[in-house]
């Protein structure tokens, strides 16, 4: 027990805390309000408050906690939506007083789960292996693992409170549930090198920048460029098996929002709701400024946890930026010495820390399961070269730069071409008959038509030569019927490979086609007004169309001849 | 319950910028309310920004000015600030510290409420999805207001953001349902007060008003306190009353200089432009305090405005806002006919949850984007004209120059005082679009072009 000492927003000191740990919980003043210890300096302990300390006084108590930051797992995450310490938020009042946390918030936990058991008692199973399994609903099946050791019981299949020991295995009792420390990895056996695509369902993203499950995505992107739109578009549309989106310091009608989109679409893979795969940790930016710290933490813990029953987890945090405001927050003030732009000198280790923690990897029990991260970051005044922006490119296989000019052109997701890469790309794309090719080729085009319309800018397109000129034309078809894709239409808004594949082809084709007539001397200026919105609006067609509109666009343009 | 006598702290240690270092309090709690009696009898108020040990520093509203170290006694409520909340504002004119200007009782209420707020949440909200129709066509068509949505007016040094601002105050309203306006003024000149105070009258006697007015000449550090009122007493009209609320607070670029001014006092750690590193949660915690609540009636809108220094918009003012708020307006002076919007720049991103079948028109979103891509077209061709000459345009380059001339002067230009419904703004739209040849138009449905399209004009 020691005694609060000095109050400052959420730094507390705190003296008489003999024997406390760094990273150990803290329960502050009368109201218990939970924070982490965060230096120690003999027995007066720094300590970073996770709820707002208004009425905190120097003279309160302050109780050790004895166990480090932790967060409560188990099945009820899935479906559910959370704070940053994962405290369930459904069934919390309307206003969030730290001062009246309702006994509601922990009540989700105590709820009873269809428990079916996947070993026989005697049997010895190796840590890691499944021993249990939760089916409920069309959440995948939540796996309970096991330790290590002989089980000398497990419980028989029917409903569970989920603290309620559901086996003995080696000794020791296993529950639904557990707290899991959430600043230390979760251990598995071998990380996987050679990169496996996840799909997004975007084609910008997986024809020309695409993410490797395992993989480590940074999408930086001033405001207004249509960042957490399309984060929300791969949260909806990825083929990962659980996904856990972290809103860490982000707007509120935005959270509501996405709860609300996934609760009302349909997993096409599942045919279950969306919501029943996801994770949500809503952090919003009037939320206490450290649950933002601690959450991105929280939301890779829970990731872990699913990866290791052998799922393929997606993390997505919006706003990594918003993170390493907490961390600068806190280092002024404990007044440390600050670094670049007053963050603290750490921010590049701890950006690489959190990054680290992606990958596909074989689990302790031998599954196969990955977590890839996918973090938005926000650049002050769009500027890439700020701390944030320009550590977190050092550490990612993935970059989506979104482009503000081609977000006011309206043309979203506003992903530069120019300003990306995608690491793993070649090594993916081999693996598929044509598709270094098809993305050689498209890329190609967009570069030389970025090239030439700078130069056309200068001297006019007219004073271009034909095959420049159809170049150009390129560039804008693929812009507009293949890179732009609208979020809120139906059947644009997610696009599976195949159909992206159909539709940059059909595209490559009237482009082919277009060469070829201005080599045999068609003028290319009757090609420019010829009607290209088939082909265009080819993305909002049903499949089997797509032929069909291409050769609507090749017939005419043959009639030239 | 035993009530206290406040304990009165009379050693004052130090006196710095608008602080007050208070020694040998005991149980004074972080950002507790305090009030500060002058030797003259004179009373202030303030937050505890620090406590440590026996030590308290305060922030004083008012200002220092005055305060001898000497003579002054000070004393705290045990618990942060609280206002009373309530209809009772309704009609009312009041300083920045919510102290009548109208010749009124100081107002009272039923209730009362903290003026910090707690966070919304964010598994209660409703997400926003009815308009807000301002009667100005630019914003109507283009950059639709949602009722729950958090927006931004950016402006620059001699542009009419204010009297904008007014408009949309004066003009705002919820499809016939009862609308509340709340106007904070945070450091405005007499004269722009006095043309807000004007354009606002009619709602003012209607009751459908609280201005709130911290003048240029005010206690600079007030304006930290101002905001903060207006929407303590907006969110209790929205959510307990269930009224439909428009915040707007203008200037905000005011209120971050005077939270710059203690963050120096205070010796913190500057980040970009020696802002405290806090700006963007602290303006969060403001503009956060929008929305709808589950199963409540009412919704809060709140429209920040702000002048950005020397009309930079990476300024971190309008760049923080504008990660925060769900859109911005962006006037500017390139744009010659008031109100001066940039179309191309201003953005509402929950235009498409308010606008379109069933809310506005069916063709709304499709049409606002469409006049969108035209512009930006416009745009382009314009450059390059400038560089080679309009005759070495294409002739759809030439119509897109015409359409975004008709839309200045035919959709974008509005007097003040003039309020267009939404059949006008529409009507006009469409003559602006049918400049260009129909297959131009992709982003219209054959539908939506069969029933607005007007051929050969």
């Amino acid at each position: 027990m020691g005694t609060v000492t000095r109050v400052n927003g959420p730094l507390v000191e705190v003296e008489g805390l003999t024997g406390a740990a760094m990273f150990e919980l803290v329960a502050l003043g009368p109201h218990r309000l939970p924070g982490e210890i965060i230096a120690l300096r003999g027995d007066r302990a720094t300590i970073q408050a996770y709820e707002y300390t208004g009425g905190l006084a120097p003279g309160d108590p302050a109780r050790r906690g004895g166990s480090p930051l932790s967060a409560r797992l188990g099945p009820h995450l899935l479906g559910g939506v959370f704070d940053g310490l994962l405290r369930p938020l459904g069934g919390a009042g309307m206003w969030l007083d730290p001062a009246a946390p309702p006994p509601a918030r922990a009540a989700r936990a105590g709820r009873s789960w269809p428990f079916r058991p996947l070993v026989e008692e005697g049997r010895t199973v190796a840590r890691g292996t499944p021993i249990g399994s939760v089916d409920s609903g069309s959440s995948p099946p939540y796996l309970v693992l096991s330790p290590g050791g002989a089980v000398s019981r497990i419980r028989e299949p029917g409903p569970c409170p989920s603290g309620d020991p559901v086996a003995v295995v080696g000794g020791v009792q296993v529950t639904l549930g557990r707290e899991q420390p959430v600043r230390r990895a979760l251990p598995y056996d071998v990380r996987h090198e050679e990169p496996v695509p996840l799909t997004t369902g975007q084609r910008v993203i997986d024809l020309l920048l695409p993410v490797s499950r395992g993989g480590t995505v940074a999408v930086p992107g001033g405001f207004g460029t249509g960042k957490t739109v399309l984060l929300q578009q791969i949260a909806k549309w990825c083929d990962a098996d659980v996904v856990v989106y972290v809103g860490c310091g982000e707007r509120g009608n935005e959270m509501a929002d996405v709860v609300a989109e996934l609760g009302r679409l349909t997993d096409p893979r599942t045919g279950g709701r969306l919501a029943d795969r996801t994770v949500v940790i809503a952090n919003t930016s009037n939320m206490p400024m450290m649950a933002r710290e601690a959450s991105i933490y929280t939301g890779v813990t829970v990731a872990e946890h699913f990866r290791d029953m052998g799922y393929d987890t997606v993390v997505i945090a919006d706003s990594t930026s918003r993170w390493a405001e907490a961390l600068r927050e806190l280092g002024s003030r404990s007044g440390a010495l600050p670094a670049e732009e007053g963050y603290p000198a750490d921010l590049a280790s701890a950006l690489a820390a959190f990054y680290e923690r992606a990958g596909r990897v074989t689990t302790l029990g031998g599954a196969t399961g990955s977590v890839t991260i996918i973090g938005a970051v926000s650049p002050p005044g769009g500027d890439m070269t700020e701390p944030v922006t320009a550590h977190t490119q050092r550490f990612v296989r993935s970059l989506w730069t979104l482009d503000r000019d081609l977000a006011y052109a309206r043309h979203y997701p506003a992903v530069s071409w120019a300003g990306s890469f995608a690491r793993d790309a070649g090594a993916m794309t081999a693996a598929v008959p044509g598709a270094a090719q098809r993305r050689g080729r498209v890329s190609g085009l967009l570069a030389e038509a970025d090239r030439l319309t700078a130069l056309a800018e200068l001297l006019g397109a007219g004073t271009l030569p034909a095959h420049e000129r159809i170049v150009l034309l390129a560039g804008r078809l693929i812009r507009e019927g293949f890179l732009q894709q609208s979020a809120l239409s139906p059947r644009d808004s997610f696009c599976r490979p195949e159909r992206t594949t159909l539709i940059a082809d059909a595209l490559l084709a009237v482009v082919d086609r277009c060469q070829t007539l201005v080599e045999n001397q068609v003028p290319v200026a009757w090609i420019e007004q010829q009607d290209f919105s088939p082909i265009l609006r080819a993305k909002e067609a049903p499949e089997e169309e797509i032929a069909a509109r291409r050769d609507t666009v090749l017939d005419a343009l043959e009639r030239s001849r | 319950m035993t009530v206290w006598a406040p304990v009165e702290y009379t050693d004052v240690a130090e006196l710095r910028g608008p602080l007050v270092m208070v020694r040998g309090t005991r149980g004074v709690g972080w950002d507790e309310y305090a009030s500060i009696e002058l030797e003259t009898g004179e009373r202030r108020h303030g937050l505890v920004l620090e406590a440590d040990h026996d030590l308290a520093v305060v922030q004083v509203f008012e200002g220092t000015a005055g305060i001898r170290a000497e003579g002054t006694r000070v004393t705290f409520a045990g618990r942060p600030m609280r206002i009373p909340v309530g209809p009772g504002w309704l009609g009312r004119v009041c300083d920045g510290g919510g102290r009548p200007l109208d010749g009124g009782p100081p107002v009272a209420g039923a209730a009362d409420a903290a003026v910090n707020g707690f966070p919304l949440n964010p598994t209660l909200r409703e997400p926003p999805s009815e308009p807000v129709l301002t009667g100005i066509s630019a914003i109507d068509l283009l950059t639709t207001l949602v009722r729950g949505q958090k927006i931004a007016v950016f402006s620059a040094a001699g542009l009419p953001h204010l009297k904008l601002a007014a408009q949309i105050a004066a003009q705002a309203g919820a499809g016939g349902e009862p609308f509340t306006v709340v106007f904070a003024a945070i450091g405005l000149t007499h004269a722009d007060a006095a043309t807000v105070r004007d354009r606002l009258e009619e709602r003012s006697a209607a009751g459908e008003l609280t201005l709130l007015l911290n003048l240029a000449d005010d206690p600079v550090i007030e304006r930290i306190l101002t905001p903060r009122l207006a929407l303590t007493i907006a969110e209790h009209l929205a959510f307990t009353v269930g009224r439909h609320v428009l915040a707007v607070l203008a200037d905000m670029t005011s209120y971050c200089e005077a939270l710059r001014e203690v963050s120096a006092a205070r010796g913190e750690i500057p980040a970009r432009r020696a802002y405290p590193g806090y700006l963007y949660s602290d303006l969060a915690s403001l503009y956060e305090r929008c929305g709808r609540v589950r199963g409540r009636p009412g919704s809060l809108t709140v429209l920040p405005v702000l002048s950005m220094p020397a009309g930079d918009i990476t300024h971190p003012v309008p760049d923080l806002t504008g990660y925060i708020t769900e859109g911005q307006i962006l006037l500017t002076r390139n744009v010659s006919a008031y109100p001066h919007i940039d179309p191309l720049s201003s953005l509402s991103r929950m235009m498409r949850a308010g606008a379109g079948p069933g809310r506005t028109r069916p063709e709304h979103v499709d049409l606002a984007a469409q006049i969108i891509a035209a512009l930006s077209r416009a745009r382009q061709a314009r450059e390059l004209a400038e560089l080679v000459g309009e005759s070495a345009l294409s002739a759809v380059d030439r119509r897109h120059l015409a359409l975004a001339e008709a839309f200045e002067h035919r959709l974008l230009a509005q007097r003040g005082d003039e309020l267009r419904s939404l059949g006008e703004t529409f009507d006009r739209a469409w003559d602006v679009v049918s400049m260009l040849p129909r297959r131009e138009l992709t982003m219209l449905s054959s539908e939506a072009l069969d029933a607005g399209y007007r051929e050969e004009r």
